[in-house]
Parts: structure tokens; C-alpha cells; sequence
């Protein structure tokens, strides 16, 4: 993609909206569309967009697989340590209204928490996927 | 007018799936697939589950497009077409066909509030999530706290998915070693 210079302008002008919108669906899911599974999806698109035109080799050196994959366990476990802290803090598995004082503050806390997960775990399988697929072509 | 912009946007729909079957060039229709998608997720919109065409419109859109394209990079870009006429599957395809179009006369009419979907505890998500979650969108407070072992499950096939690529097609260090011990 070293001679498309439109593209790579345009993908330029593009990536960071694209990152800063899924942080936006990410972040702002509680009150608009949106969530962690959607969020992770654009961001992956977004980093994937980067990949195809800035080249894999480019993009791997962004995000290095190795650090990709470990997010990839991060993120569910994150979903499942809220869910132990609520059952040790003497509520039922994934009962969010005991991680704080207030049952509604709770409730928040542990649906950020738990988006944030899922966004990630989401996030990095897409940009997983997307680099096996790009080495074994490689090969 | 909604009823016209649904009406022209699933014959949209349906000569994209005709052209997908008729088309033999593989790179054709992987295009036609994401054009699919995106008209999916316009439907998706006009019925108001902005969520769900959000993830319509990144995942089948973008980036399963991107890894049929991928695909299409390691196999080839022609369809084996074979040119015997097989009755069977026809058969089979019209049965399906007319079970499900016979299962739909079944249905509610589309947003009937006397739908059992919208009996069960819908009334009471949509009454008491805000006050209890505190949360306005109650898409999300169904999904992340109601519903949230559901969701666990659904990160998990996510996962789970993630893991069996990595498994398939990655080549794991011990390979390329072998690899290269051969040269």
C-alpha cells in the first residue's frame, strides 16, 4: 500500500476519530447506543484499518501480538473478578449493588467495570484474529 | 414512509442474497456480503435497536469483511462450480424455506404490546431499571446487570473463539523451529 497516497492520507485523517468514537460508545454506553461488545469492535476495525494500509508489520509493532493476546485473557477475567469481589463482598455472583455504599453507585461501578471488560477481551480477539489470518498468509 | 423505506431496503436485501448465489467470483461476493450487512444494519436503525446495528454495522461490515477478504488471500478467488443439477438440497431448501414462512404467520404483528415477549419482565426492566441501576439506557443495564451471566457467557464464546483461531491457524514457536531445523 506504499503508493496509495490518497488512502493512506485519508486513513490518517480517519484512525484517530474512529479510536476516539469507540471510546466514546465505550465510555458513554450507559446513557447513549452503545457498550463495551460494540466498542471493541470499532476500536479492533479502527487498529485493523491501520494495519491494511500502514502495512502488518507497522501495525504489529504498535501493538505487539504477544501483549494483544494477554489482553485478550485480561478483559474476561476483569468480567469475572467483578463477579467474585461481589460474591466475597457477601452478595450473589455478579451482584454489582454491594461494591459500593449505594446499591445504584454499585450498580454503576460495576457495569463500567464489567464493559470495560468486555470491550477489551472483544477488542483484542478481533486484532488477534486479524493477525493470524495476516501471518499465515505470510508464510 | 417507514413502511416504504423497510419495503425498499429488504428488496434491497434480497437481490444483494439473489446476486451472492449467482455470482461466481468470490471477491464479488464478499463485497456484496458487507453491502448486505450495512443494508442489515440501516433495517436494524429504521426499527430503532441502535445497539444492534452498531454491531452490525462494525462486525459484518467491517471486519468480517476484511477476514473473508484475508481468506480469499490464502484460497483463491473462484468458485468451484459444478453444473449437475441436484434435486435434494433444492428439496431441502424449499421445505426450510416454507417451515419458517409458515412459522412467521404464527408471529405478533411487529411492536404489539400484547406480544408474551413484552409481557414476561420486560414491564418490569423498563419500570424499575433506571431507578435501580441508575443507569437511562436500559439496553445496557439489561445486558451488564440483569442479564450479566448471559453476557459473561457471550465474552466467553468471544474468547473461546479468539483461543481456537490462535490454535488453528497460528503457528506456535515449536513449529517454526521444526521448522527451521528441516532447512
Amino acid at each position: 500500500m506504499r503508493h496509495h497516497l490518497i488512502l493512506r492520507v485519508v486513513a490518517k485523517l480517519l484512525i484517530p476519530p474512529i479510536l476516539m468514537f469507540a471510546l466514546y460508545v465505550q465510555f458513554h454506553g450507559d446513557f447513549g447506543p452503545g457498550g463495551g461488545f460494540q466498542a471493541g469492535v470499532i476500536f479492533g476495525a479502527g487498529f485493523i484499518l491501520y494495519a491494511l494500509v500502514f502495512g502488518v508489520e507497522t501495525a504489529r509493532k504498535v501493538a505487539q501480538p504477544r501483549s494483544v493476546r494477554v489482553m485478550v485473557a485480561v478483559g474476561i477475567l476483569l468480567y469475572g473478578t467483578v463477579g467474585l469481589v461481589s460474591l466475597l463482598l457477601g452478595g450473589s455472583y455478579l451482584d454489582y449493588s454491594v461494591l459500593a455504599d449505594d446499591p445504584v453507585r454499585g450498580q454503576h461501578l460495576g457495569i463500567f467495570i464489567i464493559e470495560l471488560g468486555v470491550g477489551t477481551t472483544v477488542a483484542a480477539v478481533m486484532i488477534t484474529i486479524f493477525f493470524t489470518f495476516a501471518s499465515r498468509g505470510r508464510s | 414512509m417507514e413502511h416504504l423505506i423497510v419495503i425498499v431496503l429488504l428488496s434491497f436485501l434480497a437481490i444483494t442474497a439473489v446476486a451472492v448465489v449467482m455470482l461466481h467470483d468470490l471477491f464479488a461476493v464478499v463485497m456484496l456480503f458487507g453491502i448486505f450487512s450495512l443494508l442489515s444494519a440501516v433495517i436494524f436503525l429504521v426499527l430503532d435497536a441502535v445497539d444492534v446495528a452498531l454491531t452490525e454495522a462494525a462486525v459484518g461490515a467491517g471486519i468480517s469483511t476484511v477476514l473473508m477478504l484475508g481468506t480469499l488471500a490464502l484460497t483463491t478467488r473462484k468458485e468451484k462450480t459444478s453444473l449437475r443439477f441436484a434435486p435434494i438440497p433444492l428439496l431441502v431448501v424449499i421445505i426450510t424455506g416454507a417451515a419458517l414462512v409458515y412459522g412467521t404467520l404464527d408471529m405478533p404483528r411487529y411492536g404489539d404490546p400484547t406480544a408474551a415477549i413484552h409481557q414476561h419482565v420486560a414491564p418490569r426492566y423498563l419500570k424499575d431499571a433506571p431507578r435501580e441501576t441508575g443507569i437511562p439506557n436500559v439496553v445496557t443495564s439489561v445486558l451488564a446487570s440483569y442479564r450479566g451471566y448471559d453476557t459473561l457467557g457471550e465474552v466467553t464464546v468471544i474468547f473461546t473463539a479468539g483461543v481456537g483461531v490462535m490454535l488453528l491457524l497460528g503457528s506456535s514457536r515449536r513449529q517454526t523451529k521444526r521448522k527451521r531445523g528441516k532447512r
